[in-house]
């Protein structure tokens, strides 16, 4: 009857666009959906991480309601709609805003190709920013011998400030400021990642799915081609997590 | 003890030693605790934060992070008397702009910045709750100053100048009037203290539940869920211990009426907390006062203080042995968002007042993790009123889906602006007429979050079953330009925006970028279009209330006052917002050009034909 179940199970399945998901007890509809395969689209989500709920790219319909994939709990006979035209436009125009409250220079980033904002953007034809670019000034924490951190490219998923406190103990990280004004603070006397507790081997210096954070004198290691995304769509579940830049298993 | 940074000066380290102290160097009081140093210190200097991280055991980003969150903390030196005028719309209409240019030019400072000397600073800040007699203004985060006009800036002015302590200003201009205009069951007499209470005890908690019920009361936050419900889910939830809390973070621009219950009713709001306390188990109580009400804290303190010794508050309340339960007063920090009762408590535990994931719901999972119970000042006084007439009473009144009566706080282009309690299912047509409105064009009812009605629908109704409201009504006047409205409250929420989620943080903000480019001669259809589909985007996609709510007005006015738009437009297509004549100031700046030649013709002027 299903794609993901076989008949022995208990009906604990909802529908995402038609096909029936497993799940179990406490999984939220993107943790169920991704660990069959299926691609709802995120940047503030990693398996194994609290979720956030503050990028809303995995925002679906459920039984008819907007919601978030990410904060959604799965319940028996749901019915999700995820890869509908209208989900598809919403996400575009949030990528959209996303670029154009940083400053985004693909070409020039050096996690271009192993990027997950750039990825889903090229997934969602985004072929340009639409809204008016605001190019805020932001700095570029240079003062880490391993690690840079570039505020420009930040899209505030706090994934660096939860894996730090929760996988490394460190809290290296915060948010700070509201509004449009919302940045990421380190946590050292000055203020500089150089000052922080932060190492290059960290989960938090490896899980920025942009390129806020970007692990030093690694940039070219894979050759532009040969990248993550280059090689793999980012609607194949399994290659969305980004680990250390040129550093990713081959996810096939 | 705690160490600090050497470079804090000995008296400041002291300062935050005998802060921590005070508040047995508890985390989750940090919010207080930046509050009480603020208002020693002026600000909040780095080392301060460093050090009270350290006592806490918090990372200093985090205690940043708290810090830099609300409007009200200043991680950089301000003035030393720190003026906010309320700029709320209808403060707006009562000419607050011009009042402010002008304190700005007697005092020769520019709005937003700190004067050279360091002595004063003046902005805007979001509605203070004063709209029935504004202009008003907030000095030092304290003093609030009703009612200004030239002659009171003036004067402003000078005593800064001579350095006058602001609570040394004059007293008449501190003085907050109630502007009660038609009192129903809760404006009206108020219940003997301990009398709810008393009825309460001698039915016990589940018939003090069952009776809630049976009034059918709604929250008067806005949202309208079922009281009762509200507490039988929270008093059902498993937990060591349940927690009441009152909101009284009354932010919705243009809403004053938990202002005036605070301080006519105190006793009747805490009334209303114990016995939903008796009702659901709770030993422990806040109230969560908004920082704009802060000269209310001393007589809302005296006011707790009165009842612990009538033993309406404490160990065994009304001799009822194992009723125990008080109320602490928290004061926020200007924040908006901390209205939603997960930011609250967010907010309550020491955090930034950002918006909780939901599920699990506050009722089962709320402060420091224990069952919990949000409800407005509203509707605790409602509730002490149910327990001492009882649920049928209430019931009587209003409407089959909206039982009871409503407080609404009625500004604007009226000649009385007050409170006014009306049975819900009132025409709006009818409340018009008694606030003295006259040649109304539009009202906005539960303030910037609510529903823009034209003069069309005035014979709507306030009920959940028809126009809903958190309990204001801003009338406008035909002379009013109500795409002037509809900017003002786009430029609201993107200052109050936690920041947190995408579509909230960048679509209010595109939203007012959009509005300023219509402002400013430069709009298109295209634009007009453009903030239609934000409105739907933001609907759909936010992570609360706050963002999803954002376009309302934007969306309201654009259906029933498409003119206000149209006459802004100066094409069908699109016309860029960008100015390159105006990127080119920095450019003459530095090369000291005034000249014409220094200049781009721009494409409306007739003397350009390329």
């Amino acid at each position: 009857m299903t794609r993901y179940t076989n008949s022995s199970q208990p009906a604990t399945t909802f529908s995402l666009d038609g096909e029936e998901v497993p799940f179990t007890p406490g999984d939220t509809v993107l943790q169920a959906a991704h660990r069959v395969g299926r691609y709802i689209p995120h940047l503030c989500w990693h398996p194994g991480m609290h979720p956030h709920g503050s990028c809303r790219l995995c925002s679906i319909k459920v039984n008819g309601r907007p919601a978030a994939a990410c904060t959604a709990l799965a319940s028996a006979g749901l019915q999700v709609e995820n890869q509908t035209p209208a989900m598809q436009a919403q996400r575009k125009a949030l990528l959209q805003m996303l670029f154009v409250e940083g400053n985004h220079f693909c070409p020039s980033c050096e996690r271009s190709g192993n990027c997950l904002l750039q990825a889903t953007a090229s997934h969602h034809e985004m072929e340009g920013p639409h809204f008016e670019e605001f190019y805020p000034a932001r700095p570029v924490d240079a003062s880490h011998p391993d690690v840079l951190l570039d505020h420009n490219r930040c899209i505030l998923c706090g994934l660096c400030v939860r894996a730090s406190q929760a996988q490394d103990g460190k809290d290296v990280f915060a948010i700070a400021g509201h509004g449009i004004e919302a940045h990421l603070v380190v946590n050292s006397p000055s203020g500089k990642l150089g000052d922080s507790a932060l190492s290059v081997d960290d989960s938090a210096a490896q899980i920025c799915p942009v390129g806020a954070l970007l692990p030093k004198r690694r940039g070219f290691e894979t050759p532009i081609g040969e990248r993550r995304y280059d090689r793999h769509s980012v609607a194949d579940a399994h290659t969305q997590e980004a680990t250390a830049q040129g550093h990713e298993e081959d996810p096939t | 003890m705690t160490m600090a940074p050497p470079s804090a000066p000995a008296s400041v380290r002291q300062a935050v030693e005998r802060t921590l102290a005070r508040h047995g160097a508890v985390p989750h009081r940090l919010v207080q605790m930046l509050r009480e140093l603020q208002a020693e210190l002026g600000w909040l200097p780095r080392d301060v934060l460093a050090q009270l991280a350290h006592a806490l055991q918090r990372s200093q980003a985090d205690v940043e992070g708290v810090a830099s969150f609300y409007r009200f903390f200043h991680t950089q030196p301000v003035g030393e008397y720190r003026l906010l005028f309320s700029d709320n719309i209808t403060d707006r209409m009562l000419g607050n702009q011009a009042l402010l240019e002008r304190l700005c030019l007697r005092l020769h400072v520019r709005p937003g910045q700190t004067r050279h000397d360091g002595r004063v600073s003046v902005t805007t800040t979001s509605c203070t709750g004063l709209g029935d007699q504004g202009p008003a203004l907030l000095v030092n985060h304290h003093q609030v100053v009703t009612r200004l006009d030239e002659a009171r800036v003036d004067e402003i002015a000078r005593l800064i100048e001579a350095r006058v302590p602001a609570t040394e200003w004059p007293a008449e201009w501190q003085q907050v009037a109630d502007n009660i205009r038609r009192p129903g069951p809760l404006l009206g007499e108020s219940l003997a203290p301990g009398s709810a209470l008393a009825s309460a005890v001698a039915r016990g908690p589940r018939l003090t539940l069952e009776e809630v019920e049976a009034s059918g009361l709604r929250g008067r936050g806005g949202a309208g869920f079922s009281t009762g419900l509200k507490w039988a889910l929270c008093r059902d939830a498993p937990g060591e211990q349940h927690i009441v809390v009152c909101n009284a973070d009354e932010g919705e621009p243009g809403t004053f009426k938990d202002r005036v219950l605070l301080t006519r009713h105190a006793d009747l709001v805490f009334e209303g907390m114990t016995v939903a306390a008796w009702a659901i188990g709770a030993r422990q109580g806040f109230l969560y006062l908004r920082g704009e009400y802060r000269y209310l804290l001393e007589s809302l303190e005296a006011v707790l203080a009165r009842r612990r010794e009538q033993r309406l508050l404490g160990a065994n309340i009304l001799g009822q042995a194992g009723f125990d339960f008080d109320i602490e007063i928290h004061l926020g920090a200007g924040a908006y968002v901390c209205g939603e009762e997960s930011a609250l408590i967010e907010s309550l535990e020491g955090q930034r007042g950002t918006p909780r994931i939901r599920p699990p719901f506050p009722v089962e999972h709320g402060y420091l993790g224990h069952p919990t119970t949000v409800n407005n000042v509203e509707t605790f006084c409602a509730a002490a009123h149910i327990l001492a007439k009882g649920g049928a009473w209430w019931a009587a009144m209003g409407t089959r889906k909206s039982s009871g009566s409503k407080i609404h706080s009625i500004s604007g282009d009226c000649t009385r602006p007050g409170l006014y309690e009306y049975p819900f299912g009132t025409p709006v047509a009818q409340m018009l007429e008694d606030c003295g409105a006259s040649d109304t064009q539009a009202v906005q009812v539960g303030g910037p979050s609510g529903t823009t009605l034209s003069a069309m629908e005035f014979g709507r109704r306030i009920a959940f079953e028809d126009v809903p409201t958190a309990g204001a009504l801003m009338v406008f006047n035909r002379s009013r330009d109500m795409f002037e409205v509809a900017r003002n409250f786009a430029h609201f929420f993107a200052h109050e925006s936690c920041g947190f989620c995408t579509p909230c943080r960048v679509g209010t903000e595109l939203v007012v970028r959009q509005l300023d480019k219509l402002a400013a001669g430069r709009g298109s259809r295209m634009d007009v279009e453009q903030l239609q589909q934000l409105d739907v985007l933001m609907h759909a996609t936010t992570h609360c209330g706050l963002g999803a709510a954002a376009c309302n007005p934007l969306r309201d006015t654009i259906a029933k006052f498409r003119p206000a738009y149209e006459r802004r437009l100066t094409s069908l297509h699109f016309v860029p917002g960008f100015d390159l004549d105006a990127e080119l100031a920095d450019a003459r700046i530095l090369t000291g050009r005034t000249d014409t030649h220094a200049h781009l013709p721009q494409t409306d002027d007739p003397a350009w034909h390329p």
